[in-house]
């Protein structure tokens, strides 16, 4: 069910503005993909374009590629809400729903699929919060509100209610900057779990962790000041972190600059 | 107290007994002052007795603990004291309300209609006015109430930087400024003149959607601009549509404000007297039928400002009249009324934000 993406010529624009140029790449599927490089460089922005997440801001638009499994989820014929149902987001501030019960949150993304009987919601429920290391923390009090809970557990939910709906690839824009150490362990050890069954594309400034996490790493970098941002390169994980093709590469990885 | 002069984070300050101490001193002293004098006056007192006290206050921080403490302790009394100006009018008329109305509000002035009682004379109620003002303020919300919210849904999530939610924008805070008598105008050019209908209570409601759909519209607007982006992102992200999250997300969690937003409009399209008169006329019988217009009958409903109005006409001046007992108890179930309209609001807001 995991599905492959694969980016080709893609050009990411806010109106005007060109904020990431002539992006190719290709996203293994039941893998995980890190994406890093300094602030600005466009990793979020182009990461919000796979599920068309982009375009919900005002005067933002893309050209280029993006298949899914080899089709164009740009294509007119695509309606984005279909796409961001099989490709999930989880975001860098947890995001939980205010006015929403913990179990509510869970089933949010299910319950736009008619009414599904109790039972069902209640199995998914349980499922998801499971899948998210969450079940045994919340299990006695979901009916209580979903902001009521830690930073961390706020974002193991959105996780949950993100896989509730079963997507086949899940995006996450930097989903443990927020969070401190234990929480950030808790989620990448739970990365590594769901990776067995979904596509993962990570953003992270923390380098360990993408060392971690991923199976491969992309980074990316400005081409200079008030130009777009670009993919520098991509392979292994392993190669990057040891033996980076692109002297830039090393440069960030190694803390060294200009 | 031992201070040393050398500490930068020490200085001296007022005790904590000052202030009061020289508020009760400012009040001896203008009261002595102004026995003295011969001529008491309750506003030169209070007056007085304020500036004496801010003075006061304000000389003794100066001389004990420096410019800036003064300064501080100017500012504080300035705010308190507009703080209190502020809340004076709006006690005076609960307290005089209060005071007025309790003579005349009992169980027949909440049942009985002033049907075959002498305009002046005793006895009688306002029961047909209560009915007549629920009746056409509610008419009202049920029209204006999702006209506003869904406007304010297009002006703030569709209709964002275009040239049409702009202009509408504009044009409702235009409307927020009409004066009631314009809108019961131009329903009054619109329904009776130009459609050659009579007087009735619908008539009066579109004149008050007129004066309701701008606060409700604006209110609204303002609470759905404060819901955060990412939550709608978060709702986009699991594939729910745009309709839905605006339905599901947006609208519960801006609910507390909204709600707040369309009681302000039922209060003012509850007190609105001027279009009224103009468009629903005065009656002193029950009429529970504001949708019978016809072009040839007038189908008046009273309600509770056009009811204040005539039972102050009928008294002429005259404060022992029984109809200017009548008008005080109407101002005071009016005011009632808003106020149980407000917390039946803010409980059902809490109510449904609870349930999660």
């Amino acid at each position: 069910m995991a599905k492959s993406i694969d980016i080709s010529g893609l050009d990411v624009y806010y109106g005007d503005f060109l904020a990431v140029s002539d992006v190719s790449m290709t996203v293994e599927p039941r893998s995980v993909t890190a994406f890093i490089g300094p602030s600005g460089c466009g990793k979020s922005t182009l990461l919000r374009t796979l599920n068309r997440m982009h375009e919900v801001t005002p005067g933002a638009r893309v050209e280029g590629k993006v298949l899914l499994d080899g089709e164009d989820i740009y294509h007119s014929a695509v309606d984005p809400v279909n796409v961001r149902r099989t490709i999930g987001m989880v975001f860098q501030r947890p995001n939980p729903f205010p006015t929403m019960s913990i179990y509510d949150n869970v089933v949010a993304g299910l319950k736009l699929q008619g009414r599904q009987p109790r039972k069902k919601l209640d199995e998914v429920v349980e499922k998801s919060l499971r899948g998210a290391n969450l079940w045994n923390e919340v299990k006695d009090r979901l009916a209580k509100p979903g902001a009521g809970l830690s930073g961390g557990q706020q974002q193991r939910l959105c996780i949950a209610r993100a896989i509730a709906v079963e997507p086949q690839v899940l995006l996450m824009d930097e989903p443990c900057s927020a969070l401190d150490p234990i929480s950030t362990l808790a989620i990448e050890d739970l990365i590594q779990e769901l990776k067995e069954k979904y596509t993962i594309v990570i953003v992270t400034h923390n380098m360990q962790q993408a060392a971690r996490v991923s199976e491969q790493t992309a980074f990316f970098n400005l081409a200079g000041v008030g130009k777009p941002g670009q993919l520098v390169e991509m392979d292994d994980t392993q190669k990057i972190f040891t033996n980076p093709g692109d002297k830039r590469t090393e440069d960030y990885i190694t803390g060294r600059f200009g | 107290m031992t201070t040393t002069m050398s500490s930068t984070l020490r200085g001296q300050r007022l005790p904590r007994w000052a202030v009061p101490a020289i508020g009760v001193a400012a009040l001896v002293v203008t009261a002595a002052l102004l026995a003295g004098l011969g001529t008491w006056s309750t506003a030169a007192f209070v007056v007085l007795a304020g500036v004496l006290f801010a003075v006061a206050v304000t000389g003794a921080s100066f001389a004990l603990e420096g410019a800036r403490q003064a300064r501080d302790r100017l500012a504080t009394t300035a705010v308190s004291t507009a703080f209190l100006l502020a809340m004076a009018p709006l006690v005076s008329i609960a307290i005089f309300t209060v005071s007025r109305g309790i003579n005349r509000l009992d169980g027949d002035f909440l049942t009985r209609s002033m049907f075959l009682i002498s305009p002046s004379g005793p006895g009688g109620g306002a029961y047909h006015a209560i009915m007549g003002s629920l009746l056409i303020t509610a008419i009202t919300a049920v029209l204006a109430v999702p006209l506003g919210i869904l406007t304010a849904v297009y002006l703030v999530e569709y209709g964002e930087g275009r040239r049409l939610a702009r202009a509408v924008s504009f044009f409702v805070d235009v409307m927020t400024g009409v004066p009631s008598i314009v809108a019961g105008l131009f329903i009054y050019a619109f329904w009776i003149m130009a459609l050659g209908f009579q007087q009735s209570g619908l008539a009066g409601a579109l004149s008050l959607v007129i004066l309701m759909l701008p606060v409700v519209v604006r209110a609204t607007e303002e609470m759905l601009k404060l819901v955060p982006q990412e939550l709608r992102e978060a709702s986009y992200a699991l594939g729910i549509p745009k309709w839905r999250t605006i339905a599901k997300v947006v609208l519960p969690t801006a609910l507390g404000g909204i709600v707040t937003g369309v009681m302000l409009g039922v209060a003012r399209a509850m007190g609105e007297t001027a279009p009224l008169l103009l468009l629903v006329g005065t009656q002193v019988r029950i009429n529970f039928n504001p949708f019978g217009f016809s072009d040839t009958e007038a189908n008046p409903i009273s309600t509770l400002p056009t009811y204040i109005y005539s039972q102050l006409t009928s008294a002429t001046g005259n404060t022992d009249s029984p109809a200017f007992d009548r008008a005080w108890a109407a101002a005071l179930v009016l005011i009632i009324i808003i106020m149980l309209l407000n917390l039946l609001a803010r409980f059902v807001a809490r109510f449904s934000k609870a349930r999660g």
